[in-house]
């Protein structure tokens, strides 16, 4: 007989458990055991004994938290099965940022997928999302509405080139999360023609490099130095969004504010945060990619880990899929906590 | 209609009204008549359609999403227009259907077809009833967000970009580098699409005929008096009169071109709402233009706010409702007398001017706002605390406060500073307990913004907070995101928007309340409606079981009674 899902995997006050394997995935509290999916900060965070994950996600842990962020690290092989306690684990591409991949359980003729957070959209800084077919899809819903509805990403990226064109007095300064975002605007600047040197705060600097360092050509990326802030006019510069309100931000000669994220295709979203051009990029699944993925793993029920778990559920249950909301608190609540670890302004020294 | 949608955006996004003045003086300038016209029009609401209105748009959106997906995303969003211009299956975008199999395209509407803002226009004025869903449809398909956005903000007539009708009008006039209020003089005459506007403002056009013998004048307003400015002030050169709880409104009247008296009363935004007070228009037997305060009077007796409402939340101006709401207009200055502009002499000259007029109108349903006599400011502070010892009479509780005005000002458009200050009673203040927290709309959507709160009492089962009131602001931008934070983390259920907070005699977050007066209510569970109520100050530090008791609204519901009523205990 096949075993229950829920005997797969539960739900803790440390976050998703699989009792037969004794891990967590993506613990928001130190555990023993942890599989990380990838390496945003709600879900990598440190303290745990021993942590299991891709090459990549690894190495961007040991430059947040310092090499010696666990006891013990054990790389985990695209594709490759490998026999955990009494389950089967197998890590999958996310499509989400360099290095994000789903964790597959697998027991007594029951897969459940915990896919992480994901995006289906093109993305020339990781692997795109590959679907695994399975009974279980324990899925995110950050933009589990059908409001959004992310535009084609290429476009966004030249209405920042257009802009610099048309201002080039002024310089445009572009919020974007440190880990995936920053890295993927600058990719697909080179990839839309603009060969300008991109100029980055100090709190991408460690991350970019470990990007280019993973053959990802990013071109000339300097780190702004305080001084020369107010030679920037007509440069773009990338900074985490927490700094465009900065007074950081406002040495810059007559500054653009833009903002690239899935929330700004909501207006008051871009208001709130005083956003002049906002740019609808995301490394989330929009609605109809959520509504398509769940479709596409066939799976028979879906858990909605965080963000607006209810739409999605209702959507599910209309279409014959059972469904339940986890009401998962520690991640990212509405996008914010990847924000809130970035780095101190121009990390390195008021040089 | 993807250039004013575009412009419409960037507006949205744009604090500065430099910036906009800007954008919109650009966009008159490079966009063709008539379709800056009907711009012009759409963003100084002189257009109205018949049969297009907001239940067309809701009609369209329910076809073709699940009304449960759409409340939810409502609520996210918090803009009724752009929830629907983003959750609009547009053709080549997945379905988003129920699972029904309704389907989600209409397979008879046109073509796909980008409109301009004149076709839009004009078909929304003409176009029937039973053909106007399909062409709107048409657009929405053929329109990307913005453009959908914009369309719908069009149709409801709500276009909620930070431009007011003035800030149009002031770009016009800088357009052809001439003043806003030669704009104003004219406008009334004119009608959309305003090519003989442009082509006057351009130079290519005669001036037009000023239509209006009773124009708007931009009201002069106030500044809130701090403590501090006592100081700084000088007694002698102020005047002061009551500062009157009702809707500050502009009278004007003059001769139309046939010799005919035209009467207008605007609202202190230049908005023409004579229609809603033709008792009051009847008594505009001057010519010229006054500035005064919208009262219900009944036996020479002001009415409190309460009543003025239930006369303004009338839609059907019915003669029972003006016998039983009898509108009054209490006069505080002039700024024209027949052809004669008054605005440059010094208030005290102006007031002489008005209690001439008023005297030589001899009608009672407008009268003089009484000077407040004083000497010193502790003088003035007296007669603020309690009004009816210094002459207000009856009428005491239909007073908020004070006004004062500086004797030599002259009537200044806008608020100026330094010349009139507005000194408000000082409001009632109750510690309450958060209960719901729920997201707020426009600008703070997806904030728990909104917070409903609760006072002691003994129930059924022993104590317990009821709910006294809402309130949405007090805070300051800082304290929003820690209450949000608070709300986030302290919730205990959630319905839909809303969210329950932990509250109990150990737990809960106490707010300091402030109103401006209460009301029995049948609606509300506890009894009460507050008047204006907002967070004075978060007590984080005040536990909740000190929160204060229904008993103590009662009994300033008990006080304000007796003086609303102050003649009931001998009738009965």
């Amino acid at each position: 007989m096949a075993l229950r899902s829920t005997d797969i995997l539960t739900q803790t006050p440390q976050g998703l458990y699989c009792p037969l394997g004794d891990f967590h995935i993506d613990p928001v509290r130190p555990v023993k055991r942890a599989l990380i999916t990838h390496g945003h900060s709600d879900h990598a965070r440190s303290g745990h004994r021993s942590v299991m994950a891709t090459r990549e996600t690894l190495r961007i842990m040991g430059v947040r938290y310092g090499e010696d962020f666990a006891d013990s690290t054990q790389e985990a092989i695209l594709q490759e099965s490998i026999r955990i306690g009494d389950v089967t684990v197998q890590f999958t591409p996310a499509g989400h940022v360099l290095g994000s991949a789903q964790i597959t359980i697998e027991a007594g003729g029951t897969r459940v997928v915990v896919s992480g957070d994901y995006k289906r959209a093109e993305d020339p800084t990781c692997l795109p999302y590959e679907v695994v077919p399975c009974d279980v899809f324990i899925t995110e819903a950050t933009f589990g509405l059908p409001v959004f509805r992310h535009p084609n990403t290429r476009a966004e990226v030249r209405k920042l080139i257009d802009s610099v064109a048309l201002f080039p007095e002024r310089a445009h300064i572009v919020g974007a999360y440190a880990l995936g975002k920053a890295q993927r605007v600058m990719a697909l600047l080179r990839e839309e023609g603009y060969d300008q040197p991109i100029h980055l705060h100090g709190a991408m600097e460690r991350l970019t490099e470990l990007y280019k360092s993973e053959g990802i050509p990013l071109g000339e990326t300097p780190k702004v130095v305080a001084a020369e802030r107010s030679k920037l006019a007509g440069a773009i510069v990338i900074c985490p969004p927490s700094s465009i309100q900065d007074l950081w931000s406002r040495r810059f000669p007559d500054p653009v504010t833009c903002f690239a994220s899935g929330w700004m295709r909501v207006r008051a979203r871009a208001r709130q945060k005083g956003v002049e051009l906002p740019l609808v990029i995301s490394d989330h699944s929009d609605w109809d990619d959520l509504c398509r993925t769940i479709q596409e793993t066939g799976a028979g029920e879906v858990w909605v880990t965080h963000g607006q778990e209810d739409a999605l559920v209702h959507w599910c249950t209309t279409h014959g899929i059972k469904a339940r909301p986890l009401h998962m608190l520690g991640y990212g609540d509405e996008g914010e906590a990847e924000e809130a670890s970035a780095a101190p302004a121009d990390a390195g020294g008021n040089a | 209609m993807n250039r004013f949608a575009a412009l419409l955006d960037r507006l949205g996004y744009e604090p500065r009204r430099n910036a906009k003045l800007r954008l919109l003086v650009d966009y008159f300038r490079h966009t063709p008549d008539p379709d800056r016209g009907y711009a012009l029009a759409a963003m100084t609401g002189a257009l109205m359609f018949k049969e297009a209105k907001p239940g067309l748009i809701r009609g369209l959106v329910e076809e073709r999403t699940d009304p449960e997906l759409f409340r939810m995303s409502y609520h996210y969003v918090g803009d009724l227009a752009e929830t629907v211009a983003l959750i609009w299956p547009a053709p080549g975008h997945e379905s988003v259907a129920p699972a029904d199999g309704t389907p989600t395209i209409g397979h008879n509407n046109p073509p796909p077809h980008v409109p301009t803002l004149t076709e839009v226009i004009e078909t929304l004025a003409t176009t029937s009833k039973s053909d106007l869903p399909a062409r709107v449809a048409g657009w929405m398909d053929a329109l990307d967000e913005t453009g959908r956005w914009a369309l719908i903000k069009l149709i409801t007539r709500e276009l909620r970009v930070g431009v007011s009708a003035r800030l149009a009008k002031t770009a016009v006039a800088q357009l052809g580098g001439i003043e806003p209020d030669e704009v104003e003089l004219v406008w009334h005459g004119l009608e959309a699409p305003y090519e003989d506007l442009f082509a006057w403002v351009e130079g290519r056009g005669e001036k037009p005929e000023s239509g209006n013998p009773a124009p708007f004048r931009p009201s002069m307003l106030s500044h809130p008096l701090e403590d501090e400015d006592f100081a700084k002030l000088e007694a002698s050169e102020f005047l002061a009169e009551w500062k009157w709880d009702g809707i500050r409104l502009q009278a004007a009247a003059g001769r139309g071109s046939d010799g005919r008296p035209v009467r207008r009363i605007y609202s202190r935004t230049g908005e023409d709402v004579s229609r809603a007070f033709p008792d009051l228009v009847e008594a505009l037997d001057f010519e010229g233009a006054i500035d005064g305060e919208l009262l219900i009077v009944r036996d020479g007796r002001v009415q409190t706010f309460n009543v003025l409402q239930q006369r303004l939340n009338r839609k059907a101006v019915t003669p029972k409702l003006i016998a039983e709401f009898p509108a009054h207009l209490r006069v505080y200055d002039i700024l024209f007398e027949g052809e004669e502009d008054l605005r440059a002499l010094p208030f005290a000259e102006r007031r002489r001017r008005l209690e001439a007029l008023v005297a030589k109108l001899d009608d009672p349903r407008i009268d003089l706002s009484p000077m407040v006599p004083f000497e010193t400011w502790e003088d003035l502070a007296a007669a603020r605390t309690d009004p009816a010892s210094v002459g207000a009479g009856l009428d005491a509780d239909a007073i908020e406060g004070c006004m004062i005005k500086r004797a030599s000002s002259p009537y200044l458009p806008g608020r100026p500073k330094g010349y009139w200050y507005k000194w408000k009673r000082d409001p009632y203040l109750v510690d309450a307990v958060m209960m719901y927290g729920q997201r707020g709309h426009g600008k703070r959507s997806s904030f728990y913004s909104d917070y409903t709160f609760g006072v002691w009492r003994e129930g059924l089962s022993g104590e317990e907070l009821v709910p006294v009131g809402k309130a949405y602001h007090g805070f300051t931008d800082e304290e929003l995101v820690k209450l949000d934070r608070y709300v986030r983390n302290h919730t205990v259920k959630r319905f839909g928007p809303v969210r329950e907070v932990e509250y109990g005699k150990e737990k809960g977050l106490v707010l300091e309340v402030a109103f401006e007066g209460l009301q029995r209510s049948t609606r509300h569970k506890s009894g009460v409606a507050m008047r204006f109520p907002r967070i004075n100050r978060i007590r984080w530090d005040k536990p909740a079981a000190e929160a204060d008791r229904i008993e103590t609204l009662e009994k300033i519901l008990e006080r304000g009674e007796q003086e609303v009523h102050p003649l009931k205990d001998q009738e009965a």
